[in-house]
């Protein structure tokens, strides 16, 4: 009788000492939602796991929220888990966990590339279909990538609006995330390439600055590329961070109508601007469309419907049927074109994320 | 000997004063090399903006010199910036009317909490104040994110009059600096002619020799956190109003920023000395730092080395400034 009261006084000790340690840092740490749904068959449900980049981001979340849907509209457990700092390291650490606990597949939005790599390997060897979404990482790292919008399109969209804003003619420049950020990147080259095409001979890119996704260092570039360029008509920013910042900047020196801003924001940050004018349209992909795409893609893996090879079809619940086409030495699945959002939609977009 | 005391003090006056010369010049060049090879750097138009964004980044460095003053160091000061920004910016998401001087009140009022708690913790226990404020800093950052719910507070979800606060301006001065300006004479007054202010000093050169004399060392300790709490949290306000936006992640490794600045104007990391005249160069270097390096052109991996370097030239010129300040002190001695 003593023993089992030890027992149980040694597990209440150790529980509250559990909670003792995470209490402090309950948002901060990682946000983890076990999400259960009533399904009849006995057997253990599937575990899907997706790790974003870091916590707070509201359009993580509603990426998370995407996943979680497709998740429990498929009658499999999602796990969502996202670092507080946005680093490779934390993501490893969490990826060695749901290894741990046996899901029976991860996905994730890569912090970096190439560092995740020996984690992910080790989750496919322990036989876990392992995926990226949004932010690819590596092509030996992953069986399939799901791809917000097509880079190609978002590239060439967004050289295409601003050469309409501005004219035709004149200097432009991009306000980027950092200078290693993969998506942000990709963009870019595809502005290069659809700026090489001779009707944008009028049309000249002076420089690409990069404002790491902080605030005050964004404002500094921003003025900076004002004053380094007193010509500047256009200045796309295919970042939420640079564009408000950039609008904001705009805003207060009385430049709406002078230089022209567009790129890719959240709706609800860049409201202010796009209804002022500083900003006449932007884009942005759906998040809860690329979460949901990224959980019907993951059962699909686990079922053994798709591998990841080019050519692979799967039925994507509400948003149809979905291809597995080749992206470098990898394969990816396409969400489709960039959504565009100006002052006709802004005001119903503004409150959704 | 009233000469040979005299010529000692004479003589350190000095070596402090030539000190603060150094950092000019070295502003000086900086600030040569850079409109060679961008001349809009020394416009009127780009020097405003440089002193408006660097304004916050000085108010911070004036509470933090007085806490590395007493030896101690504020790491939590970027998430109480964080917290108070969220705070008072969903306050005037909730209540469009509120007057924006109830909000900077609000804000201030927070930061104070937050920095009143890491006083006492720090007075009290004898926790050392890095290991507190960094415990603190991950606290403040977690309710942070709990009261945001993870959301960001967006512009349009602002009123015009709070984001007023940052682009308004008194007496034909931005908003931002003149707060600065007003906080930098209110803290010389404070640590030059008050009792209180010179024993912050005693606490930090001799803890033990301020204690005989009589000092209550926690009460100061206390305070230094309090006031440095109250600075971040009228920073979160400004930093909030300025930038439209209020995220869980705003000002993340501020706190670093703001203790380079301290560094760099002469704050000796080891406690006891710090000017206010000092850490005004030194947030104005960093704030050219940042200015001026996207202007030059050069590549974003450059801009951090370039920016580390410099904050290292001038730690190594402290350093070398004091030990020549001590031999000279034990020349005189010898005599």
């Amino acid at each position: 009788m003593k023993k089992v009261l030890a027992l149980i006084l040694a597990v209440i000790m150790m529980v509250s000492l559990l909670a003792g340690c995470a209490a402090p840092q309950p948002a901060s740490t990682n946000t983890e939602t076990q999400t259960t749904t009533t399904e009849q068959k006995p057997e253990a449900k599937k575990k899907f796991a997706f790790i974003f980049k870091n916590t707070g981001n509201p359009y993580g979340e509603k990426q998370m929220d995407g996943f979680k849907t497709a998740i429990e509209e498929l009658g499999g457990e999602a796990i969502l888990k996202a670092p507080d700092q946005p680093t490779a390291e934390a993501q490893i650490q969490m990826i060695e966990e749901l290894i741990a606990q046996k899901v029976d597949c991860i996905a994730l939005t890569g912090n970096d590339p190439d560092a995740l790599q020996p984690a992910l390997k080790k989750a496919m060897d322990a036989g876990i279909k392992v995926l990226s979404a949004d932010s690819a990482v590596n092509a030996q790292s992953r069986m399939v990538h799901v791809n917000q919008a097509d880079p190609e399109r978002i590239g060439r969209v967004e050289v295409q609006a601003v050469v309409e804003m501005i004219g035709g003619s004149g200097e432009i420049a991009v306000l980027s995330a950092t200078s290693q950020a993969t998506n942000q990147n990709t963009w870019i080259e595809w502005m290069k390439k659809e700026l090489e095409d001779p009707k944008y001979k009028d049309v000249k890119l002076v420089k690409v600055a990069y404002g790491d996704d902080l605030r005050d260092k964004s404002v500094s570039e921003t003025e900076a590329l004002l004053k380094s360029y007193p010509n500047l008509k256009g200045i796309i920013a295919p970042t939420t961070v640079g564009i408000a910042a950039a609008g904001k900047v705009l805003t207060d020196k009385g430049l709406k109508g002078k230089v022209q801003l567009t790129g890719l924001g959240l709706p609800s940050e860049m409201a202010e601007y796009i209804e002022s004018g500083v900003c006449p349209w932007m884009y942005l992909w759906n998040p809860i469309d690329v979460g949901y795409l990224t959980g019907y893609a993951a059962f699909a893996l686990v079922e053994g419907k798709i591998t990841g090879k080019v050519g692979d079809k799967f039925n994507a619940g509400k948003l149809g049927d979905k291809e597995v086409i080749a992206d470098g030495d990898g394969t990816q699945i396409m969400l489709g074109d960039p959504f565009k959002f100006d002052a006709k939609n802004i005001g119903e977009w503004k409150s959704v994320y | 000997m009233a000469e040979k005391v005299l010529n000692k003090s004479f003589n350190s006056i000095n070596i402090a004063k030539f000190r603060e010369l150094g950092l000019l010049g070295f502003i000086l060049l900086l600030s040569i090399m850079v409109q060679l090879r961008n001349s809009s750097f020394m416009t009127l138009e780009n020097i405003d903006d440089m002193i408006t964004n660097t304004a916050i980044l000085s108010i911070l460095s004036v509470g933090m010199m007085l806490v590395i003053v007493t030896r101690g160091i504020d790491l939590s000061i970027g998430a109480t910036l964080a917290l108070s920004g969220m705070i008072s910016a969903l306050t005037v998401k909730a209540n469009p009317d509120l007057h924006p001087l109830f909000a900077i009140l609000l804000g201030t009022l927070i930061g104070m909490a937050c920095g009143a708690l890491i006083g006492l913790v720090i007075a009290k226990t004898g926790v050392p104040p890095i290991i507190a404020t960094l415990g603190m800093m991950n606290v403040f950052r977690g309710l942070t994110f709990m009261i945001s719910g993870g959301k960001w507070v967006s512009a349009h979800q602002m009123s015009v009059s709070f984001k007023g606060i940052a682009t308004s301006s008194i007496f034909g001065i931005n908003t931002l600096i003149f707060i600065a300006i007003v906080i930098y004479v209110v803290f010389y007054y404070f640590i030059n002619h008050t009792r209180t202010g010179r024993q912050i000093y005693a606490v930090g050169s001799n803890p033990e020799s301020a204690k005989i004399s009589g000092i209550n060392n926690e009460k100061i300790l206390c305070l230094v956190y309090t006031i440095m709490g109250a600075l971040a949290g009228l920073a979160g306000v400004l930093w909030v109003s300025k930038f439209a936006s209020a995220q869980g992640d705003t000002a993340m490794g501020f706190e670093l920023n703001v203790i380079a600045a301290c560094v760099l104007g002469g704050v000796n990391i080891a406690g006891g000395s710090g000017k206010i005249s000092g850490i005004v160069l030194g947030a104005l270097l960093l704030g050219i730092l940042n200015n001026a390096l996207p202007l030059i052109n050069v590549s974003p991996f450059w801009q951090m080395a370039i920016q580390g370097g410099i904050i290292l030239i001038a730690v190594i010129t402290n350093a070398l400034v004091k030990r020549s300040v001590d031999r000279n002190n034990l020349i005189w001695r010898k005599i």
